[in-house]
């Protein structure tokens, strides 16, 4: 048996490939965009991004129905954004199986919002699995496959930040072959959702409902461990974890599948301990179903609602009277919130889009970052592809008052997921807002990833890339304006001229992110400033550029200057911007 | 941490670009090749883009938890000299603190909205017994490429730990392409010596 050190995405990778499966499809989203990319690379797989979730999941779900045995991945948001197919595929069930990963994000280390998603579990009646650490990521990524084929059934798989992004020891075992049992099954009745068939199924899911409540009870995976009598802890998934490091000899019922519930082994733990803690992230998920059972548990009243726990949370909670650690530094540290990277083309956009005092409304991407100061590039944010609508739906609640001022801001991934719907109805709407999309042509913030205009596909081959001047006009945009954002002064008329039209338009922000390696940009070479023809003006620091930095105390004979401004050259790969923007020409 | 019976906790602490995630990869090789059970904890996503960069590391017989109980820590690694004073929340009075002297503003500093602060080194010197603080960046560049400070800090670690050299040796070699071998083995002796 070979033991690897791999992280939770690395092991669902390998656990779906050492199951046979050999069909994936997904959008990228973090913590989620690892177990895709590691699974595109084993032989004989067919894995796609898809343009969003709702898609992704609708191709697992065909495939599923083709007899394949298929998963869909995405982050909790993106299961909102797959909702529609979710629910009523659990009426369908599929010929072959169907697994919907669910990565969550307690703390939101990248997201919006920290949405619990076992509740989608209860919600849609779909079994969910949850493992602890990435060796268990593995093994049960298996068990989630069996229970979707044998139960006939799509199965929810939920990880959170810490599972997908901690790494253990994991040992592999040999991959299964495909088993090949595509082909066309005719079953119109169970796949039509019609009234009168959906009826009909509507029905066979509580009977599978009951035959997985049966089930669980057996699962080997919800685990007892009996210890000291006088407590015990129920927990699922990653929790699990911080509570035996800090209450080793407690008693424990470790829930490996986390709807439906086994009723009875739950009964059974709690005749055989005395006070029994509730512990789980976010929602009271798992403490109101036991309350419903008429079991005394205590869970919320002394667990946070919000965040993910670690150790420490864990035993503070229980042991009320212990104070939390504290530092020795008790002076306030300058924050250092993440940046747009040196020489970002979106950083010349959002210095333009600032002076023309627009309502900005932002969307999913790394251009949220422009909302911090100096930038302060946007005044909302909500979800993938929010923007264009909630810009046109400004736009004409204002009406003249908002005339000219407000634009909607998103990226070119960003776009193609979920803005043309809302472009089209600004089209047909006859809307007066101003959109403009940062074509950078990757999807960037989660670390580079295909997307329909790319021209490249998960699996490194060359693709159809979406022609978006083309497309945008297809929905009926007539004013549509590709601009370079290196350029400031190209930019500022361009904003300035697509506010000032009657109707929608479309300013296509094109350029490169400048990670990005297959753009191949040709380094420059850094940037200088001048110390002697620098007067302090600061108006180069307003870029918010990584290199550029303030040098107090540098004065000058004859000036009012009281520093200057000075260029890491190590970081600064000679965009040009600051050059463009300083009064005195002191950059070069 | 002769002791091998508990659960050990290194901190790793920097700026998102500065090689954080990578040098407590090969820490966590080293401590699996010398049998222990590991665990380790990273974030990814946003943290990527020039904010901050923190990894526990977890070593023992068993570890359940990737992240370590606040106040726990042994020892500190921090890549940039303000951020260690972000961490100590995260270790121990007792803890041993390596500290990379590079500074890197954040941009608050940047734009003159904030101060960096003074004396880091002789603040962590007055409050934890040991303190190791020397400019890895430069050191790296000596070794021929300022990317190495990350081995250069492993090498400082590997002081701390009571683990053969030749294990983390062995770990180097295989973590890096043929050409940057020799540049990584004579970057980790460099903090070894630093």
């Amino acid at each position: 048996m070979k033991k690897v050190f791999m992280s939770g995405n690395e092991a669902i990778a390998r656990g779906v490939y050492e199951a046979g499966v050999r069909f994936a499809a997904a959008y990228p989203g973090t913590p989620s965009t690892e177990i895709m990319e590691e699974f595109a690379k084993y032989d004989g797989v067919y894995a796609e991004w898809a343009p969003n979730e709702k898609v992704a999941v609708e191709v697992a779900i065909g495939a599923a129905l083709g007899g394949a045995k298929a998963l869909a991945v995405m982050k909790h948001v993106g299961v909102n954004v797959a909702a529609d197919p979710i629910f009523t595929v659990s009426y369908t069930g599929i010929e072959g199986a169907l697994v919907i990963i669910s990565a969550d994000d307690p703390s939101m280390h990248s997201s919006q919002n920290e949405q619990d998603n076992r509740n989608y579990a209860k919600f849609a009646k779909i079994p969910m699995i949850e493992p602890a650490d990435p060796q268990e990521a593995k093994d049960f990524i298996k068990l989630a496959f069996e229970i979707s084929e044998q139960f006939d059934t799509p199965v929810f798989f939920r990880t959170t930040t810490r599972v997908a992004h901690s790494k253990s020891v994991v040992t592999l075992k040999d991959p299964q072959g495909p088993q090949e049992k595509t082909g066309l099954v005719h079953h119109a009745e169970k796949y039509v959702m019609v009234p009168i068939n959906a009826r009909i199924r509507r029905v066979e899911v509580e009977k599978r409902q009951e035959a997985l409540k049966k089930f669980v009870e057996n699962f080997p995976e919800n685990k007892m461990e009996i210890n000291n009598p006088e407590v015990g802890i129920i927990t699922a998934g990653m929790p699990y974890n911080y509570a035996k490091e800090v209450f080793p000899d407690f008693s424990y019922l470790k829930l490996g599948m986390v709807y439906p519930l086994p009723v009875k082994l739950i009964h059974e733990f709690a005749s055989k301990v005395k006070k029994i803690y509730v512990i789980e992230e976010l929602d009271p998920y798992l403490e109101e179903q036991i309350k419903a059972m008429g079991i005394e548990v205590t869970g919320k009243d002394i667990f946070p609602y919000t965040n993910e726990f670690d150790p420490g949370i864990v035993k503070k909670a229980i042991n009320a009277d212990r104070h939390g650690a504290v530092s020795p530094y008790q002076e306030s540290l300058a924050q250092r919130p993440p940046n747009l990277c040196p020489g970002c083309p979106h950083r010349g956009l959002f210095y333009a889009l600032k002076k023309s005092k627009a309502y900005v409304h932002g969307d999913i991407g790394c251009y949220t970052l422009s909302y911090l100061k100096p930038l302060e590039g946007l005044h909302s944010c909500i979800c993938m592809g929010a923007s264009i609508g909630m810009a046109h739906g400004m736009s004409k609640a204002l009406k003249e008052k908002g005339k000219g001022k407000v634009v909607g801001v998103i990226g070119d991934s960003t776009f193609l997921h979920s803005g043309i719907t809302s472009l089209l109805n600004m089209a047909y709407n006859n809307s007066d807002a101003l959109i403009i999309i940062l074509d950078n042509s990757t999807t960037a913030m989660t670390g580079m990833q295909e997307h329909p205009g790319t021209g490249y596909t998960l699996m490194g081959k060359e693709a159809k890339k979406v022609n978006l001047n083309v497309l945008i006009s297809a929905l009926g945009i007539e004013n549509i304006r590709v601009i370079n954002p290196y350029n400031i002064k190209e930019t500022q008329i361009a904003i300035k001229d697509e506010l000032a039209n009657s109707g929608p338009s479309v300013i296509i922000s094109q350029s490169p992110c400048v990670l990005f390696k297959r753009a191949n940009l040709k380094p420059v070479g850094a940037l200088k400033i001048d110390p002697d023809k620098c007067e302090g003006c600061k108006t180069c620091l307003t870029l918010n550029c990584p290199p550029i930095a303030w040098k107090a105390g540098v004065t000058k004979e004859g000036s009012k200057r009281k520093g200057i401004a000075v260029i890491d050259e190590t970081l600064c790969n000679g965009c040009g911007l600051c050059a463009q923007i300083c009064k005195f020409g002191a950059i070069s | 941490m002769k002791d091998n019976s508990k659960v050990h906790s290194v901190l790793f602490a920097g700026v998102g670009g500065q090689g954080i995630i990578r040098a407590s990869d090969i820490m966590c090789m080293v401590m699996m090749e010398a049998g222990f059970d590991v665990k380790k904890s990273e974030v990814h996503g946003m943290a990527q883009r020039g904010g901050c960069v923190n990894s526990d590391v977890r070593y023992g017989r068993k570890v359940y938890s990737p992240l370590a109980e606040a106040g726990s820590g042994e020892i500190l690694v921090s890549f940039e000299k303000m951020e260690a004073l972000r961490y100590l929340k995260f270790i121990s009075e007792k803890a041993s603190v390596i500290v990379n002297t590079e500074e890197i503003y954040p941009p608050a500093v940047n734009i003159g909205d904030a101060s960096y602060p003074a004396d880091v080194v002789g603040f962590l010197k007055k409050n934890y017994p040991r303190v190791v603080a020397f400019d890895a960046a430069e050191i790296a560049k000596k070794a021929g490429n300022v990317k190495a400070a990350n081995v250069v800090l492993l090498g400082a670690v590997s002081n701390l730990l009571n683990v053969d050299k030749v294990i983390w040796e062995s770990v180097i070699k295989k973590s890096f392409p043929q050409k940057l071998i020799k540049l990584n083995l004579d970057a980790f002796q460099m903090g070894i010596a630093a």
